[in-house]
């Protein structure tokens, strides 16, 4: 179907084991359900497959009240009537009131299209189980024009999910799974150095120290992320702040210079402060 | 030999299905795959595992049918992450306790028998890689200290060892063998939903409006109705502290599937039995006591009420003015049990503790008596059963 590889693009770097897991995926036509921690760029995996095998991307940002039906067509029913109140011809023909959802779209396109379908654990436990003959067979009947979509190129399909519900075992069966780990410190300087190239050396390994020491700190209700490095190091390159600064036996006794950007929940900054005040007490 | 694999899979505990695993020959025979056997590990892990959870163990079985290179659990000792050992420790233990811990040599001498202990222990089960008991008269013991309820935060960089990756085992500590989803349990709960329309109307309600649009010859008569939500009202007791130390993770799974699943959740927490005061925020418990009788007034008799507990305890506790263990109850707890059953005719007690253990503790069955038999173990089948007699 597709000679091309996903091998990752220049903003995104891709792990052995994600390419290999996203290519079965691609050859095979098959969804792939994309899992991991916030912040380690499973949303974006989508937009740069699309990017890297040069395709048409669509999106389906699911949220806690959208229905599977939505993702395939809408009847706008209540078009309908107020056409039918003003004599309007389109009235005759009920196709002109069906709306086609994302699926629909991915399903007619004439080149390989990429279907992100985000966050589908913020849905309905159900969602997943409506979906199932849709993902397999890549078809659905359309009841109100009594029409099968068939796809015309088998889209490929990455799901997004943060785990907050589980997933029922028949969607799982027929996809293919990853899940992005976090990356250690020299994946996270490759990844680095794609968004700042020309960060300063020093002041790249004295953050990324920071970054990970930080992530080293017992009990953080939420530790910091890929994304969340990334805004911070934005940052210090803004301020201009000196490698000095951030190195040194003082990250042990004080917090980093703009943790916020770290640091997104009081309760951590706390204890992040509480450990700081133990540590000088050992020191002295 | 792939067939091989697969029943071996199957036995390592992996659900693997037929379909799945044809899906891995179908990606092999597509050749995307090079001929390394790391591009062959991730890809099967991508058909076959969809779980992170599960990624240990299939690394175990992959490494035991592709006899990788060193026994299975050759460096274990050496992993076992600090953060979480310090974590425990952050989370379970009192000013004083610390003090007491400085007293015994400090957090490294503490960490260091701590870490002798869990070696040994791994010595001696198989596979109990993670789960470390009470430790008896160890100092550990003290604090409760129970793993279960933890899941271990996910390791810093290890460095990269001459280690294959699946023996690396980098997944071990998101293995977790809870049978006891919360999906199941949200599964279960859901056969309490009682739809009804309540409040404004603001959605269409589309047969009525093309019906009345009808009758009103074709002129649009739109008709609006309120949403449909799930109109079932809950009122959760949790027993917190003292022996429900040990299910705290299934109480967490129960509480955070109850609260997605009905709208009207009130909860409240009690120790061991229900006296005159009960509490939201066990942190307060001691200064922020909502007085029972508040309660039995402010929510009204049609909420179904779900008390969670092991019922283990003392018959005082039960039966006698002053049993309680916290404080002096002036009413037995049966008579503070009783008026919570008057008020609340639908009922029932969910108890973690396991049936078979059930008629050896004569508080358990003394509870049960109070309840009219309306308790159920808190497992899948035993939460389906109740919520058929809260009906």
């Amino acid at each position: 179907m597709t000679d091309k590889r996903f091998t990752g693009t220049d903003r995104y770097v891709a792990t052995q084991d994600l390419m290999t897991a996203v290519n079965a995926a691609v050859t095979l036509g098959r969804p792939i359900l994309i899992k991991g921690e916030p912040g380690t760029g499973k949303t974006q995996l989508a937009e740069e497959i699309a990017r890297g095998l040069d395709r048409p991307l669509l999106q389906w940002h699911v949220k806690s009240t959208t229905k599977a039906q939505q993702g395939l067509y809408e009847y706008d029913a209540v078009a309908r009537l107020r056409d039918s109140q003003l004599g309007d011809e389109r009235v005759h023909d009920i196709a002109n009131y069906i709306v086609k959802g994302p699926l629909w779209e991915a399903f007619e396109q004439d080149v390989q299209p990429v279907l992100l379908i985000d966050e589908i654990d913020k849905a309905d436990i159900e969602f997943p189980n409506d979906l199932l003959r849709e993902l397999d067979r890549m078809e659905f009947y359309v009841y109100e024009t009594h029409q099968t979509i068939v796809a015309k190129n088998r889209p490929i399909i990455v799901i997004t999910s943060n785990n907050e519900k589980e997933l029922p075992d028949a969607f799982l069966r027929r996809c293919f799974f990853h899940y992005i780990r976090f990356p250690d410190a020299e994946t996270m300087r490759e990844i680095v150095d794609v968004h700042y190239p020309n960060l300063k050396k020093e002041l790249l390994d004295e953050a990324l120290h920071a970054f990970f020491d930080l992530r080293e700190v017992p009990g953080l209700k939420k530790k910091p992320s890929t994304s969340e490095l990334l805004d911070w190091l934005k940052l210090l390159l803004a301020e201009d702040v000196s490698p000095e600064v951030l190195a040194g036996d003082d990250r042990r006794k004080s917090l980093p210079p703009l943790h916020g950007a770290l640091l997104k929940n009081e309760q951590d900054v706390h204890l992040f402060e509480r450990l700081i005040f133990l540590n000088q007490r050992e020191g002295r | 030999m792939l067939i091989r694999f697969f029943f071996m899979l199957r036995e390592g505990g992996l659900k693997v299905s037929l379909t799945e695993f044809l899906t891995l020959l179908e990606v092999l025979h597509s050749r995307i795959a090079g001929y390394s056997v790391d591009e062959f590990y991730y890809l099967s892990r991508a058909c076959l595992v969809k779980d992170e959870s599960l990624y240990d163990r299939f690394d175990r079985v992959f490494s035991e049918h592709f006899k990788g290179v060193q026994d299975l659990f050759g460096d274990e000792t050496a992993e076992i992450p600090e953060d979480w050992l310090r974590r425990h420790f952050e989370r379970l233990m009192s000013e004083e306790e610390k003090a007491l811990v400085e007293s015994l040599g400090g957090w490294e001498e503490l960490m260091e028998t701590l870490r002798k202990r869990l070696e040994e222990q791994e010595k001696r089960h198989e596979g109990g890689n993670k789960w470390i008991g009470t430790g008896g008269t160890s100092p550990f013991g003290a604090h409760g200290y129970n793993p279960e309820g933890i899941r271990m935060g996910q390791d810093g960089s290890r460095h990269r060892r001459a280690v294959k990756v699946w023996d690396k085992r980098e997944f071990r500590n998101l293995d977790d063998t809870v049978e006891l989803g919360t999906r199941n349990l949200k599964v279960a709960l859901r056969r309490l939903r009682r739809f009804a329309r309540e409040g404004a109307a603001d959605e269409l309600d589309l047969p009525d409006t093309i019906e009345s649009t009808a009758r009103n010859a074709g002129l649009l008569d739109i008709k609006m109705v309120p949403e449909r939500h799930n109109a079932v009202k809950v009122l959760l007791f949790l027993d917190a502290g003292g022996s429900m130390d040990d299910h705290v993770r299934v109480c967490e799974e129960l509480f955070s599937a109850a609260r997605g699943e009905f709208k009207h959740l009130e909860y409240f927490y009690f120790h061991n039995c229900v006296y005159e005061g009960v509490w939201k925020d066990n942190l307060r418990r001691h200064s922020e006591r909502t007085p029972l009788m508040d309660v039995l007034h402010k929510y009204s008799s049609d909420y179904k009420l779900i008390l969670v507990g092991d019922a283990t305890m003392s018959p005082y506790e039960i039966h006698y003015p002053g049993g309680s263990v916290e404080h002096w109850n002036e009413e037995a707890g049966a008579a503070w049990m009783k008026r919570l059953l008057d008020t609340y005719p639908k009922a029932i007690w969910l108890n973690p503790e396991p049936v078979n253990r059930w008629e050896y503790t004569p508080s358990i069955r003394m509870m049960s008596e109070l309840m009219a038999e309306r308790m159920y173990p808190l497992t899948v089948s035993g939460l389906e059963e109740g919520m058929r007699s809260l009906r």
